[in-house]
């Protein structure tokens, strides 16, 4: 495959990964097994809330096949809660309090699957075997499940030192939105409930640590999103060197936000091979998944919308609780999203937004593809839907009234992101977005197929929804970039892969940039022995702060390739051109060399190296965008609801996004698919389901209903591509965006197909079951 | 997720599996194929100390015609059979209707006709089909202390078969071996549907029916039982009684429906109340019923 002008970037390039992915040759976690390698197991409160008086172990100790039984008590230093991974942004009023769990409980009890005892045995079963042999005494305590009511005075306290379960409040505002209300035709408030659930990667989390004593070093493979935050992390623990210390993030089935969390179980493990002399493995399976990984969940909201006459918004004023769950060690970071992302691609002049964080008897919540930016979509799509039916106007025309316009960007929203830099949108395609989805659903016709009878007695109904995505945010990643011998190219970066196609990406940017095919570009992610400055895929920012450190090395590499060329081929390097693996002379092809050639001799054995350069073809670079680049999108959703049984069918997914430079339009679908897969489960799908005492009902996949291949409709996309004004590549990220409007647009759609039978039906809490729908149907009628 | 210790004995024959199993000394449970009793050993929710593996015998596999053009359906004829045979299709078209409905194709291939009914799971498709379709059920064991000859057999009504959720009339040293299908009679038509979560999950309600018709165009005789309906699989005697004796007018159905839906005994779990679950139970009786209607007309 090659393309005119040699431009890999905008390509369709097949995958450089599958072939290894699909033939099942590709290295996970789970493959690792070193001789002689133990296995854990650990010992997990059932209880949400209790104080552990006392935990025997020793029969377990005494169980056949069982080298080791831990206890908070064996722990010595390592005993003291976890890092915060995210400090809190830097504003004025905020409130923070940072509470971080123990890596084993000592005392205090304060989610389900809190961890007790680490087990380390011949086998897995064996050490499950031995896990039920372990006699905890837990004095149960009043559990904090009920979001609503945990910053309520009389609340059971989950820290006792402090004062309520209020963990952060933080309060942003722009203009004056009293003034603006005054002002207002219409005023329109309501409670909302959003809540999510889990990653639900299909590779669960998992550890293997090898303790190499003679060569006095460390090597763990970790399911991890941050191989090097989380090296770094563990080697400071233990005592050792980074250097001593090798993380290596291999294939991995899945991040979805939660592992790129610090565990316990990530400094337990190697604590225990260093302690064992044996090599140790911990795969986590999918019932602990529920509660030893981390989640997100729900917010709730009270917010307004005050608009005039024709539609406009004057202002918006929101007030929410966002459950964190028993700790907060990931700040605030999807409470800040929420806040900022709310305010997606339309003009509001006038914001109040305030949030209070509470602590709960649940597990620990951090971000999930989308990472609170869901919520903020949710609620302001929401009120303009409201909006837009109290002022009798169509959904589309209200956002049409309202959206940002393409000459006015920059746009300052004037409130602080999730990356301590203010909320400022870099460029953007609003307006062609909204009418690119409303053209490709056929909306203007809509209302008009609605009215044709569906011959199975189901209505049917359209949403539109908008969204704007803060991506790629700082601080920084690195790359480096070496031409070997043998013409192929290594790139190396710390970011690690779980699905998103690095290695084709990536490739395509090294191949731009010094003429060879991406399948001539091996990439290496996640291993800190090839490249340790970084620190992870997160907030959709592989392609923009990754990709951009790439293009910078690559073009460093571009010119070191062109200076030796130059110099082999005695020509001046301005009449050379890079393609096809060699440095060839523009308009004499025959006069070239190949780059293979070119980074023998750029690495001498003999001879003098010109003084004030550096051997090798070889380039590392680094890239740090000062503030986020901004995506945006557009989703079109057709739904089918049966009146009758309360199911709804998606009939057709539309997409229309724009994420700056395309590299890869298939790897970018392949997001959005995902994506959007993700967003349908928590629209009507997903839920996890809490006891009123705190424990989850349904961890497993047969109650926690996961969107299969048969719920998710074939997704129609549009790509508009508006670069970013923020860095070279003009790219901007595209991780999460699929995910983040589809409850909105759900909601839309699901009312329009109800309008005639429940005119009044309101939807304001997702997830939407068809039990809650049937619920609304009852309510209407 | 990982199963306790558990000794594993695959059983040859019938009669192997039989004496496997009536280790008196020992907890003892058969192995069909798998799927419920698996995940249920992974979660520690159960503990045999041996299993007796039922998938190397043959007899137990075979789809026969009986003597009276009924069905006999070995224990561990697999739930993908039933839409793919064609003896199946002809003689009891309600089990090839339903079949789909159970879990995934992976799932179908493992899973049995007898692990279906023995699991005794009111959300289960087969036992309300199976009672739907007047079934009973062979039941084998090894002669106890005092008995004469190697084996001991009965037969039962499957609607006595089923004591509670997970909860059957099977001793601990009992097999299930066969599922027996009485003909269908002329003039006769049946239907199911149900609505579930996804595509493949345990419905949140499901209706089996079956109506027969005379050349009246009456109904002299109506069965319809319910998927999660109630603490068992159950088969709605007296809703069904509504519709014998008239035609099955929309009026007719509605009434039977409503009977259904009001006699109907559902749980409420996270994916639906009990006023959702009626709902549905009377919503799905109304198609089912129309359709098997439908059907025995034709
Ligand atoms: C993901 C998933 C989804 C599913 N969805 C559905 C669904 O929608 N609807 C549905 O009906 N089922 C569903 N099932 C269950 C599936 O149909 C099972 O196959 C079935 O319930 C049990 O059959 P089995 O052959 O696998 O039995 P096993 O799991 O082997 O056994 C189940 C129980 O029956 C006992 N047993 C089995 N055979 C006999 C016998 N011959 N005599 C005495 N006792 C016996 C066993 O000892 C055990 O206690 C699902 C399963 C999975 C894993």
């Amino acid at each position: 495959m090659s393309r005119a002008g040699g431009t890999w970037v905008g390509a369709r390039v097949p995958r450089n990964e599958d072939a290894r992915l699909l033939t099942g040759r590709a290295q996970f976690v789970e493959d690792v097994e070193p001789p002689g390698a133990l296995h854990a197991a650990f010992v997990r409160s059932d209880l949400p809330a209790g104080r552990l008086r006392g935990l025997d172990v020793e029969r377990a100790r005494a169980h056949p096949g069982v080298h080791a039984v831990f206890t908070a008590a064996d722990l010595g230093p390592l005993l003291r809660p976890g890092a915060v991974l995210v400090p809190p942004p830097p504003l004025e009023g905020l409130v923070f309090h940072a509470r971080t769990a123990l890596p084993l409980v000592r005392e205090r009890i304060r989610h389900q699957g809190e961890a007790l005892a680490m087990i380390v045995a011949d086998s897995r079963y064996v050490a499950e075997d031995a896990a039920q042999l372990v006699e905890a005494d837990i004095e149960p305590l009043d559990p904090v499940v009920d979001l609503g009511r945990a910053l309520d005075e009389d609340a059971p306290r989950i820290h006792d030192d402090l004062p309520s379960n209020l963990a952060a409040y933080v309060r942003q505002a722009k203009g004056d939105y009293a003034a603006a209300r005054a002002r207002a035709d219409l005023v329109l408030e309501r409670r909302f409930s959003y809540d999510r659930g889990i990653g639900g990667a299909i590779e669960n989390r998992a550890v293997v640590a090898e303790w190499d004593a003679r060569a006095d070093r460390l090597q763990v493979w970790d399911t991890t999103q941050a191989p090097i935050p989380v090296r770094n992390v563990v080697a400071a623990a233990l005592g050792l060197s980074e250097s001593q210390v090798r993380f290596i993030a291999p294939f991995v089935g899945g991040g979805f936000g939660p592992k790129i969390m610090f565990y316990a179980e990530e400094i337990l493990v190697p604590w225990a091979s260093i302690r064992l002399g044996r090599p140790v493995k911990w795969v986590e399976d999918r019932y602990e998944n529920f509660f030893a990984t981390t989640q997100e969940r729900g917010q709730l909201h009270e917010a307004e919308i005050s608009v005039t006459r024709e539609g406009r918004i004057l202002g918006v004023r929101d007030i929410f609780i966002h459950d964190s769950g028993a700790y907060d060690p990931y700040g605030l970071t999807i409470p800040i999203n929420t806040q900022c992302t709310l305010l997606g691609p339309y003009r509001v002049p006038n914001y109040e937004s305030e949030f209070r964080v509470a602590f709960t008897n649940k597990p620990i919540v951090t971000p999930v593809r989308g990472a609170g930016r869901q919520h903020g979509v949710f609620i302001m799509e929401r009120l303009l839907d409201l909006a837009a039916r109290g002022l009798g106007l169509d959904p589309v025309e209200i956002r049409r009234r309202n959206v940002i316009g393409s000459d006015e960007f920059p746009y300052n929203h004037e409130i602080m992101y999730q990356d301590f830099a203010p909320l400022r949108y870099d460029s953007g395609s609003y307006e062609e977005s909204l009418e690119e989805a409303v053209r490709l659903v056929g909306h203007e016709t809509f209302p008009r197929e609605r009215e044709r009878a569906q011959p199975d007695g189901r209505v049917v109904g359209v949403g539109v929804v908008n969204y704007v995505e803060g991506t790629g945010i700082g601080p920084y990643e690195g790359a480096r970039i070496t031409v070997e011998p043998g013409g192929t190219v290594r790139l190396a970066t710390g970011v690690g892969t779980q699905g998103q196609g690095h290695f084709t990406s990536f490739a395509q940017i090294v191949a731009d940039a010094i003429g060879v095919q991406p399948s001539d570009v091996r990439v290496v992610t996640g291993d800190t022995s090839d490249f340790h400055w970084g620190t992870g895929t997160f907030a959709s920012r592989g392609a923009v702060v990754a990709g951009n450190a790439i293009h910078a090395a690559a073009q460093s590499v571009r010119e070191k390739i062109l200076r030796h060329a130059a110099k082999a081929l005695e020509v001046d390097p301005e009449d050379l051109e890079l393609a096809d693996g060699a440095a060839r002379v523009r308009g004499a092809p025959d006069l070239s060399v190949d780059l293979g050639a070119l980074a023998l001799s750029a690495n001498p054995l003999r001879g003098a190296v010109e003084p004030g350069t550096e051997p090798g073809l070889e380039a590392t670079s680094y890239f740090g965008p000062p503030y986020g680049t901004t995506a945006n999108g557009t989703h079109a959703v057709v739904v089918a609801v049966d009146p009758e049984t309360a199911m709804v069918e998606i009939l057709r997914y539309i997409v229309v996004h724009d994420c700056g430079t395309v590299i890869n339009p298939t790897i970018v679908e392949g997001q959005i698919h995902g994506g959007v897969a993700a967003g349908i489960g928590n629209a009507f799908y997903e839920e996890l389901v809490f006891d009123e005492f705190g424990g989850t009902s349904n961890a497993s996949f047969m109650d926690y209903l996961l969107p299969t291949s048969t719920d998710v409709p074939p997704i129609e996309t549009a790509h508009l591509e508006t670069p970013s004004t923020l860095n070279p590549l003009g790219t901007k990220g595209v991780g999460e965006g699929g995910a983040i409007p589809v409850a909105a647009a759900f909601a839309q759609a699901v009312e329009d197909a109800l309008a005639d039978i429940a005119p009044g039906l309101e939807i304001l809490d997702i997830p939407l079951s068809p039990g809650r729908l049937f619920e609304l149907l009852r309510g209407a009628s | 997720m990982k199963p306790p210790p558990f000794e594993y004995v695959a059983a040859a024959s019938l009669d192997g599996a039989l004496e496997a199993l009536a280790e008196p000394s020992l907890e003892t449970r058969a192995l069909a194929g798998g799927q419920s009793l698996v995940p249920m050993l992974n979660f520690r929710l159960a503990a045999p100390e041996r299993l007796v593996d039922l998938n190397g015998i043959e007899e137990l596999a075979r789809v026969e015609e009986t003597e009276s053009g009924g069905l006999r359906l070995g224990a561990m004829v697999r739930h993908l059979r039933l839409e793919r045979d064609p003896l199946i299709a002809r003689r009891a078209p309600l089990l090839a209707e339903a079949a789909p409905f159970i879990a995934h194709p992976q799932i179908r291939s493992r899973g049995t006709v007898g692990g279906s009914v023995a699991h005794a799971d009111p959300a289960a498709e087969l036992p309300a089909v199976l009672l739907t379709l007047g079934a009973r059920v062979r039941i084998a064991r090894r002669s106890r202390g005092g008995e004469s000859g190697s084996r001991v057999e009965r037969t039962l009504d499957l609607e006595d078969f089923f004591l509670g959720p997970f909860f059957s009339a099977l001793e601990p040293d009992e097999l299930l071996t066969a599922i027996e299908v009485p003909p269908s009679a002329p003039g006769e038509g049946t239907a199911f549907d149900e609505v579930a979560r996804r595509r493949g999950d345990y419905a949140l309600a499901g209706v089996a029916a079956r109506v027969r018709l005379d050349s009246r165009g009456v109904c002299d005789e109506a069965a319809i039982s319910l998927v999660n309906g109630g603490a068992t699989p159950c088969l709605m005697r007296e809703a069904a009684r509504t519709l014998v004796g008239a035609e099955p007018t929309p009026e007719a159905v509605g009434a039977t429906a409503a009977a259904c839906a009001e006699t109907c005994e559902p749980a409420a779990d996270m994916h639906a109340n009990e006023a959702y679950r009626r709902h549905l139970v009377r919503t799905l009786t109304a198609r089912v019923v129309s359709r098997a209607a439908g059907r025995a007309r034709t």
